[in-house]
């Protein structure tokens, strides 16, 4: 029973991508830095709130800094 | 009609494209929009940046290229095209190389104009990529200027 959390962009600097436990992201200890107001989440594809958000078996939780592309 | 979107991971010949691309028979004018990687001091922008030895992007597959065909779809339902081309590479680049190429075909220029130009300003600042460059053998994050957050934002959407 795992879930996983993947860093995107600058956030892969801070850490590599880590298997957590199911349950609420408030209980994850994540590595620091990696949240903040214009870091975006997307759960299985699908970007979402990171207030109550509650992991589950098999979840990819990824975390998206600001982008630039062309 | 359905656009051409692609996310390369190896480098693609600009030309080739435009040349599949120009042959659609309803097209009265063709625009298109190549970007590729500077040498100089890079998006960095200042001779103190040092030159541009690598430029790398980086992609979220489950996000990426989806929003790119959104991003295509949108454009053809606001304007009036008989063809789009959005290719753009992720992966790592040297200079000179290409980077995005964004074509609309249309029966008047306007509409091709506006498409490559608002597809482009959507790429810069509202596409799932993450952009490095490679100076004096370090690499350095890039993020959007101010500039290509009021370019995006001019659309208003």
């Amino acid at each position: 029973m795992s879930a996983r959390l993947v860093f995107l962009g600058r956030l892969a600097d801070l850490s590599g991508p880590l298997v957590v436990a199911p349950g609420p992201l408030a209980a994850v200890a994540l590595p620091e830095g990696v949240l903040g107001p214009r870091v975006r989440l997307a759960l299985n594809g699908v970007l979402v709130d990171a207030v109550g958000l509650v992991l589950a078996d098999g979840d990819e939780l990824a975390f998206l800094p600001p982008v630039s592309g062309g | 009609m359905l656009a051409d979107v692609r996310l390369l991971e190896e480098a693609f010949d600009p030309g080739a494209a435009l040349g599949s691309f120009s042959a659609l028979p309803d097209a009265g004018g063709i625009v298109s929009f190549l970007g590729q990687v500077r040498g100089g001091g890079g998006d960095a922008g200042s001779v103190e940046a040092g030159s541009v030895e690598a430029l790398e992007l980086q992609h979220y597959a489950p996000l990426t290229l989806p929003a790119m065909q959104a991003l295509a779809e949108r454009a053809l339902s606001r304007w009036v095209l008989g063809g789009l081309l959005v290719w753009h590479r992720v992966g790592v680049m040297t200079p000179g190389q290409p980077i995005v190429l964004v074509a609309a075909a249309a029966r008047h220029r306007r509409d091709a104009f506006e498409a490559v130009d608002y597809i482009m300003d959507h790429l810069k600042s509202d596409s799932w990529f993450w952009k490095r460059e490679l100076r004096d053998g370090q690499w350095h994050w890039i993020e959007p200027r101010d500039q290509d957050v009021a370019d995006h934002a001019r659309w208003g959407d």
